[in-house]
């Protein structure tokens, strides 16, 4: 090992960078190259294939003037606050009640976070049986002499979208619990007893003491729910398949059939392009706050 | 009427004997320090006494009140903790408020008493701020404000300092010791592991170990006479040196250990006095001198220097006597040097024996 | 709390009349049926019966006759257990015209996911490990781009990607997919790997390089040894997301190629034919088995691979 041997500065990352190409690839080519090119081609006439002919904005005002369009996006604002709502709520309730060194932690963690492991096909498939008004809960309810019960969310147009968030709602929560309880058990066990000194009641506890201290892990769990929102896709699928007629379409559904049913290629990269948009409005904020606002800490 | 006592205080988590049968009595205006390696019990007793564990036998008393049951805002206790425990989101005014705002104290009663503590411990004018703007000791002094608002007879300090870097350590320590004379009926128990803040602070310190208390007494009695060997050697820094070897009679009882002869006779054995057989002899090292030729102690020896360690103030020596190593503390300005021999010299009345097996003082 | 000292003072009366002046002792009375621990237990136990419900469903459905579950309630469990839908439902279920079962879906699925998990791991903990120990220059640019990326919608890049694997002629093969499937699982594997290989002492890497090993020395010989916990948990996630993909299997593979999540919503969703509930139950929980058999035999380590996907940076 000779000094003069002693690889250079440029030679010795060059080993590193050539580990990273994959990484350097997807981050360039697919990420912020897929990503603008779809937005450009959005602005083009793209039919079956990709065409460069440029139209201006005629994408958007015909996916604005579209029907399945607007209904797609009444859906995804309904299910997306009932959602986030929900899930937050129930998730940190959940983690709250198995906080108070219960027995049986385990079995009941593993009850509500098994959902999560299943996928959305399946889900969405176990609760169009449930709700299926012939045979599922519904069916039951009459039968034990409640004629005139009526419970059939994924047939009625006016409702269906709560079905679907039934469902969501029963895949999703345990992801939640789990990050709260992770929050939960990491506050300071001292602040606990404080509060205990002082003699403030334990709802108090929680609701102006501890769930402030739980900004960050709120504001994480409520940019992964929302993400999770916007592609919200293969639980319609399964579950309505965007019916009944046209009820419970959402935009990542709208996308694709555009893109590959309906060979519409621009309604889908502007239908998309919107899809991003609505993420960047949710992520840039988020991201100024947790970042932006670090740095001027430091 | 601020007196607490713990009786016959068992804890168990489930199979795990946390603490076994503690009993202590604090007097009123007392300043009691709980001293021990973690893991010892004392954080654990000190939630006892707050009420925050339950605990599995016997009783506690604050201020001649049995409140073995009551819940921990009812004890007539504030408590003070290492993380300082103070609610991030609020203001330090909102800290000091919260618990007497729940209280439903009157608005004016809360204004005096949050003016009164912030006047007392000089943070008057971090009232408006959020305590993640505050440095650990105003973070600390915010804490003993909260504590002090509620207008408590008694105080628990769960190592109050140990996350305070050491020049901050040394000037609070100092205040609460100010603290603690100006509010004069107030009784104080505090836990640490720093044997400085027990020995300063402490009208009498208990030392545990393994969930029992080892000696309870003032901190002159801890240093100069220790009940056992474990609490000989865990008091004083640096540590007490141990020979071992054992106690012999010709007409006085005589050490021995290898070559070495120490006359214990002036030594003042407990309870029926020396007995033949193998002990531990403490001595500590600021209790060993270096003889100028006047050889004026009872007891001297030559020693050949191992190791010299200068530290300023002083200078600390170690060599070895009796097979075992030997540290003593000589002037800062001296020039010893490894190989050197030197005679050095105690008085053994001021030695501490203990048994070798049962390793209770003799 | 507040009924806790209800019983206190009874308590107290009680035990002053047989020790006289002593007052309590010992631990705080408790019921194990007191009111916070019935609002506690109920709500827990009521909230379960929700989770389990579905599952429960399934399972009996799915071991019911037709003319059974015709008659009877959903919730019953079954009078006459029969394995014929879990049969018809692997081997003869149809889609359209195909009437294979779902067997060919599940192996399709074995297919693209083992060489899926090996490639996206390979590469995420190279990139991690380069990243947390190797910082050269723009790593942390595209690093950024890459979590930025985690949060865009894939029907953003979805056809982009479409060209891409048609002129690398990949377009509609199991390989195209499992490509696929490592660019979508980088963002957040390359993030888990990060993140471990960052919290291993930097004196590590220092000693081996002094020792004289060169990046994929260290990387084989002291990273990769010692990070297996991680490596099972990016495992974890990587088998249950990859499994339970649909959008990207249904927009990359030909339908010989179809993964088990597409050809059960096929089978299921068919509009051809009588609908038979019991079959199309048995799919879904063959479909369901593998995320679950993985998720109950990984138990704690399911809920990291959860953690580490919240941790952002």
């Amino acid at each position: 090992m000779s000094a003069s041997r002693r690889p250079n500065q440029l030679f010795r990352n060059l080993t590193a960078k050539i580990a990273a190409i994959p990484m350097i690839l997807t981050a360039s080519v697919v990420f912020v190259g897929g990503t603008a090119w779809t937005a450009i081609y959005s602005f083009t006439d793209s039919g079956l294939l990709p065409r460069g002919e440029f139209v201006g904005l005629k994408q958007y005002d015909r996916l604005w003037a579209s029907n399945k369009w607007l209904i797609s996006i009444e859906n995804l604002f309904i299910y997306g606050v009932c959602t986030l709502v929900l899930s937050l709520v129930i998730g940190f309730v959940l983690a709250a009640l198995l906080d108070q060194r219960i027995r049986f932690e385990n079995t009941f963690r593993t009850i509500f976070l098994y959902p999560f492991a299943l996928s959305f096909i399946v889900t969405g498939l176990v609760w169009q049986w449930l709700l299926n008004p012939q045979f599922g809960i519904q069916h039951v309810v009459r039968s034990m002499g409640w004629e005139s019960f009526t419970f059939d969310p994924l047939y009625n147009p006016e409702i269906v979208i709560y079905g679907i968030l039934i469902a969501g709602v029963w895949q999703g929560t345990g992801l939640v619990m789990c990050l709260m309880l992770a929050g939960l058990r990491g506050i300071d066990e001292d602040i606990w007893k404080a509060a205990r000194i002082d003699g403030i009641p334990m709802w108090k506890t929680y609701l102006f003491i501890v769930i402030p201290m739980m900004r960050p892990v709120f504001i994480t769990a409520l940019v992964i729910i929302a993400t999770g929102i916007v592609r919200v896709y293969d639980l319609v699928v399964a579950q309505t398949g965007g019916g009944p007629g046209i009820a419970s379409e959402v935009p990542a559904k709208y996308v694709y059939d555009a893109m590959f049913l309906s060979q519409n290629l621009g309604q889908g990269f502007a239908a998309s392009t919107m899809m991003l948009l609505a993420v960047i409005i949710v992520i840039v904020p988020w991201a100024y706050l947790e970042y932006g606002g670090k740095k001027r800490h430091v | 009427m601020a007196n607490v006592s713990v009786k016959d205080l068992d804890l168990n988590f489930g199979e795990i004997k946390v603490l076994q049968n503690l009993n202590i009595d604090v007097g009123e205006g007392e300043f009691l320090v709980l001293l021990g390696s973690s893991g010892c019990g004392k954080s654990t007793l000190l939630n006892c006494i707050a009420g925050l564990l339950d605990i599995s036998d016997g009783q506690i008393f604050i201020g001649d009140r049995n409140v073995t049951w009551e819940q921990p805002k009812d004890r007539g206790i504030g408590m003070v903790f290492q993380s300082y425990a103070l609610y991030p989101q609020m203001t330090v005014e909102g800290n000091l408020a919260f618990g007497l705002k729940n209280a439903r104290m009157s608005k004016d009663e809360i204004k005096k008493r949050i003016a009164r503590a912030a006047e007392f411990l000089q943070i008057e004018p971090l009232l408006g701020r959020k305590p993640a703007q505050l440095s650990g000791g105003q973070r600390q002094r915010v804490a003993i404000g909260r504590a002090l608002v509620r207008d408590v007879d008694v105080f628990l300090f769960d190592e109050p300092l140990s996350n305070l870097d050491a020049k901050l350590r040394a000037e609070l320590r100092v205040e609460i010791k100010r603290l603690h004379q100006q509010l004069e009926n107030t009784t104080m128990i505090y836990v640490t592991h720093d044997q400085i803040e027990a020995m300063t602070l402490a009208d009498r310190i208990a030392i545990m170990r393994g969930g029992s208390i080892q000696q309870l007494a003032a901190p002159n009695t801890i240093y100069n006479k220790p009940v056992n060997k474990y609490v000989a050697g865990f008091i004083g820094s640096p540590s007490i040196n141990f020979i071992d070897g054992e106690v012999r009679f010709n007409s006085d009882p005589v050490f021995v250990a290898g070559d070495t002869k120490i006359d214990v006779a002036r030594y003042e054995f407990t309870g029926n006095g020396p007995k033949p057989g193998p002990v531990t002899f403490g001595i500590r090292p600021e209790h060993i001198f270096l003889e100028r030729g006047g050889e004026d102690e009872p007891f001297t020896a030559e020693v050949e220097v191992d190791v010299v360690e200068p530290m300023g103030a002083d200078t600390l020596v170690w060599s070895h006597m009796g097979g075992n190593e030997l540290r003593f503390r000589v002037d800062g300005q001296t020039s010893l040097s490894k190989g050197d021999r030197v005679t050095i010299g105690f008085d053994p009345a001021r030695a501490s024996i203990f048994d070798a097996e049962t390793e209770l003082r003799l | 709390m507040s009924s806790t000292g209800a019983i206190n003072i009874a308590g107290v009366s009680a035990d002053a009349s047989a020790e006289d002046l002593v007052g309590p002792r010992g631990a705080r009375p408790r019921r194990a049926l007191s009111r916070r621990n019935i609002m506690l237990y109920g709500t827990l136990f009521v909230i379960a019966v929700y989770y389990i419900l579905p599952l429960y469903v399934m399972i009996v459905t799915s071991l019911k006759g037709m003319p059974e579950i015709r008659l009877g309630n959903i919730f019953a469990p079954p009078v006459e257990i029969t394995f014929e839908p879990w049969v018809k439902a692997w081997s003869s279920a149809c889609t359209g015209l195909n009437c294979e079962g779902l067997s060919r879906g599940f192996w399709n699925s074995v297919r693209i996911t083992i060489p899926s998990i090996v490639l996206s791991i390979a590469i995420a903990s190279v990139n991690g490990y380069a990243l947390a120990n190797w910082r050269f220059k723009g790593a942390n640019l595209f690093f950024t781009i890459l979590i930025v990326g985690a949060f865009i919608p894939y029907q953003v890049m979805l056809y982009p990607l479409v060209i891409i694997l048609r002129e690398m002629g990949l377009y509609g093969s199991l390989t195209g997919l499992v490509l696929v499937h490592a660019v979508f699982g980088m963002p957040i594997l390359t993030l888990l790997f990060r993140n471990y290989f960052t919290s291993v002492p930097e004196e590590l890497f220092k000693a081996a390089r002094v020792d004289g090993a060169g990046f994929w020395g260290i990387y084989f010989k002291i990273m990769l040894p010692m990070s297996l916990p991680i490596f099972v948990v990016a495992m974890i996630i990587q088998v249950t997301g990859i499994w339970n993909d649909f959008l990207f299997g249904v927009v990359y593979t030909r339908p010989e190629y179809y993964p088990m999540t597409v050809q059960l919503n096929n089978i299921v969703n068919s509009v051809q034919g009588v609908k038979e509930y019991n079959v199309n139950m048995a799919a879904t929980i063959i479909t369901g088995l593998v995320p679950l058999i993985v998720y109950f035999a990984s138990g704690k380590l399911f809920v990291r691979g959860i953690a580490a996907g919240a941790v952002k940076g």
